[in-house]
């Protein structure tokens, strides 16, 4: 990884500011954009329309259709096209509505993106972003409601990104769009209306870096994305039982950064994972194997997930949300570990 | 621009240095030195070579697995090539791509692409870059006929012609998408009235087997995409002799078809062009095939003297 992308660069000011997520996001494109004419944004509807989830409202007029270049659905061409530009010197910005789509470009990310640099001996670069929107809950049916950000970032050369909070999202954008390597950039479709602190001014957050978003000292959760405010939620109801759960939020899957999550684990001895994937071979598989392998001797209990169960998200509301992981699960799988 | 009588001569000893390369591959392949799979470029030689003439040495290309026409009319050298066929730490790519995987980004020849269609919105890319910086460069994007049914060439043709983009699609027809004829798998048999569907000019086709149609063609082809008119696509009927990779049984066509098209031979054709033309002698074009082998024989012993990749090279070039 280049400096850019493992150094914070801290605001200048220690000035903060209310965003949500959605204004976060919006506001790393556009500051990024003004800051390097490389850097241009195509997919489905990112330009007239303003984006369907009204991230790059405004930007067409700004940037004009050369840097904000509306797409036909073609999810193939849409991210090779981007590796095609990334190789010959551009640092795309490509759009997948939602990372269900983004299965119709798995080659194209996994293939090409993640492969261009290594199978050609490092000859070429691929600084490209494919930001895409993942997450159930919002009744859309099995379709399009997946959560399996895991699955791309089970390949080495390919980064992938899940913030949590406007902070991060903003940094790490900013971090993303300062780097060399294909990113998969991740935002919760349900986090967009989220409001966070935000620094005033030029800031980055380092890209494979967890952050613990909470203190504790019975036990770790380990999450990411929008899970990150389901065990947030879960610890501040634990705390009424006197029980202090510290919260890790990876924020990064690819790289991982598992020695924030093992020296947590080192200091509550228990682990539950929450994740929205399925449980089998997810995040929380991974967590558990790593702890075990690093960390057996501080084991005080089994590592348990909590994980959306296994099988396609239906349409009826109660029925969904059945199917997602909530607080009142998480505390459930806190109590059943102390 | 016409060929001079020096191209010409030079052009003969591409596509013999080409066919070399191959038949010596096919045999280090046999002995066990060449690994993985081995797609040879014998029969198709014409359309690298006119291409490299018909291009700016700036343009892009890009192709697909059946690469090493292009990578040495490109100029890869037969040495390096030769030795990323071996997996040295010399190759082209350091030993990390193989056959498939021969690219120098110093002479702007991205690859190499080992996904059926996969490189070719990777193409499209390549020429957005070009067109978004305001550079008059052009990219060729090469491609089998067995592509020609896949998503991705849909998605980037139509992308491609929507925006404009300065990409000469050429299909290299072979007749076999791997053992399946054209007709078997291809709703329209006339590939080149495919472009019809992209509003692009059709329907252009082109003999694989002449040189110099060819060249004229992809020239053509290039003056029309650099002039700023968008996408240009053309088929090129041509023939592989050996299979599709090593170890194919060849049961989808008789053994008397390949014999029948070696009579049409691009490198006897054009040994035939150049000695009826008075630009060559007889004896000339044995000094240029001694040459040849002479060349094959030194890049063999090149990439057989070189050293394999340093075994932390395994780790190295994953991210920048």
């Amino acid at each position: 990884m280049s400096l850019s992308s493992t150094t914070a660069t801290p605001a200048a000011s220690g000035e903060k500011v209310i965003k949500t997520f959605r204004e976060a996001i919006s506001d790393a494109l556009w500051e990024e954009m003004e800051r390097d004419e490389r850097i241009f944004i195509m997919g489905e509807e990112v330009g007239v329309w303003g984006g369907t989830y009204a991230v790059t409202r405004g930007f067409i007029d700004h940037f004009g259709e050369k840097r904000v270049r509306d797409t036909p659905i073609a999810e193939q061409a849409i991210v090779g096209t981007a590796v095609g530009a990334a190789m010959n010197g551009l640092r795309p910005v490509a759009e997948i509505m939602t990372i269900n789509f983004a299965f119709l470009a798995f080659d194209a990310l996994i293939n090409h993106a993640a492969k261009a640099r290594y199978m050609f001996g490092g000859q070429f670069t691929v600084p490209l972003v494919v930001r895409t929107t993942t997450g159930g809950g919002r009744q859309l049916g099995a379709t399009h409601s997946h959560s399996p950000e895991h699955l791309f970032a089970h390949f080495p050369g390919l980064m992938v990104v899940v913030p949590s909070t406007p902070h991060d999202a903003k940094g790490m954008l900013k971090a993303a769009l300062r780097q060399d390597n294909p990113v998969m950039f991740v935002e919760h479709s349900t986090l967009y209306q989220t409001r966070g602190e935000v620094p005033v001014g030029d800031y980055t957050v380092p890209l494979g870096t967890a952050d613990v978003k909470r203190e504790g000292k019975d036990v770790t959760l380990v999450s990411y994305a929008k899970m990150v405010h389901v065990a947030l939620d879960a610890a501040k109801q634990l705390e009424k039982e006197g029980i202090s759960a510290e919260v890790v939020d990876l924020r990064s899957l690819r790289p991982l950064d598992i020695g924030l999550v093992i020296q947590s684990f080192k200091k509550t001895n228990r682990c539950v994972v929450v994740e929205e994937a399925h449980a089998l071979y997810g995040v929380g598989a991974e967590a558990a194997a790593r702890i075990q392998e690093e960390a057996f001797d501080w084991m005080d209990a089994p590592v348990k997930r909590v994980s959306t169960e296994d099988v396609p998200l239906p349409y009826s509301r109660e029925l969904e949300q059945s199917a997602l992981p909530n607080a009142q699960k998480v505390i459930r799988a806190v109590k059943e570990i102390l | 621009m016409a060929l001079t009588k020096e191209q010409k001569l030079e052009a003969y000893r591409m596509m013999m240095v080409i066919r070399r390369f191959e038949e010596k591959c096919a045999e280090l392949y046999a002995a066990g030195d060449i690994g993985g799979f081995l797609h040879l470029y014998i029969g198709q030689e014409a359309i690298a070579v006119a291409a490299q003439y018909a291009l700016r040495p700036d343009d892009n290309i890009i192709t697909a697995y059946r690469d090493h026409g292009v990578a040495l009319v490109r100029g890869l050298g037969t040495k390096a090539v030769m030795a990323e066929m071996l997996g040295k730490a010399t190759g082209v790519s350091k030993g990390k791509g193989g056959s498939m995987h021969l690219a120098s980004k110093e002479k702007r020849f991205w690859g190499g692409w080992a996904i059926v269609g996969g490189h070719l919105p990777l193409a499209a890319g390549l020429a957005l870059a070009d067109q978004y910086t305001g550079s008059d460069r052009i990219t060729l994007a090469m491609m089998g006929d067995g592509a020609t049914n896949i998503g991705y060439f849909h998605e980037a043709l139509n992308l491609a012609a929507v925006w404009k983009l300065p990409v000469v699609w050429l299909i290299e027809n072979n007749q076999y998408g791997m053992g399946t004829a054209v007709t078997r798998a291809s709703a329209v048999a006339d590939i080149a009235k495919k472009a019809e569907a992209y509003g692009m000019p059709c329907c252009m086709q082109v003999d694989g087997m002449d040189l110099l149609a060819t060249y004229e063609m992809i020239q053509e082809a290039a003056e029309y995409v650099r002039s700023g008119k968008g996408s240009f696509l053309m088929e090129v009927i041509t023939y592989r002799y050996r299979g599709h990779s090593m170890g194919d049984p060849e049961r989808y066509r008789p053994a008397h078809e390949v014999e029948a098209k070696k009579a049409e031979d691009p490198i006897d054709r054009w040994a035939a062009y150049l000695l009826s033309e008075g630009l060559a002698t007889k004896e000339d074009l044995e000094a240029l095939d001694r040459a040849a082998d002479e060349e094959i024989a030194e890049a063999v012993a090149f990439a057989k003297d070189s050293p394999l990749p340093a075994p932390e090279e395994l780790y190295t070039d994953v991210t920048v």
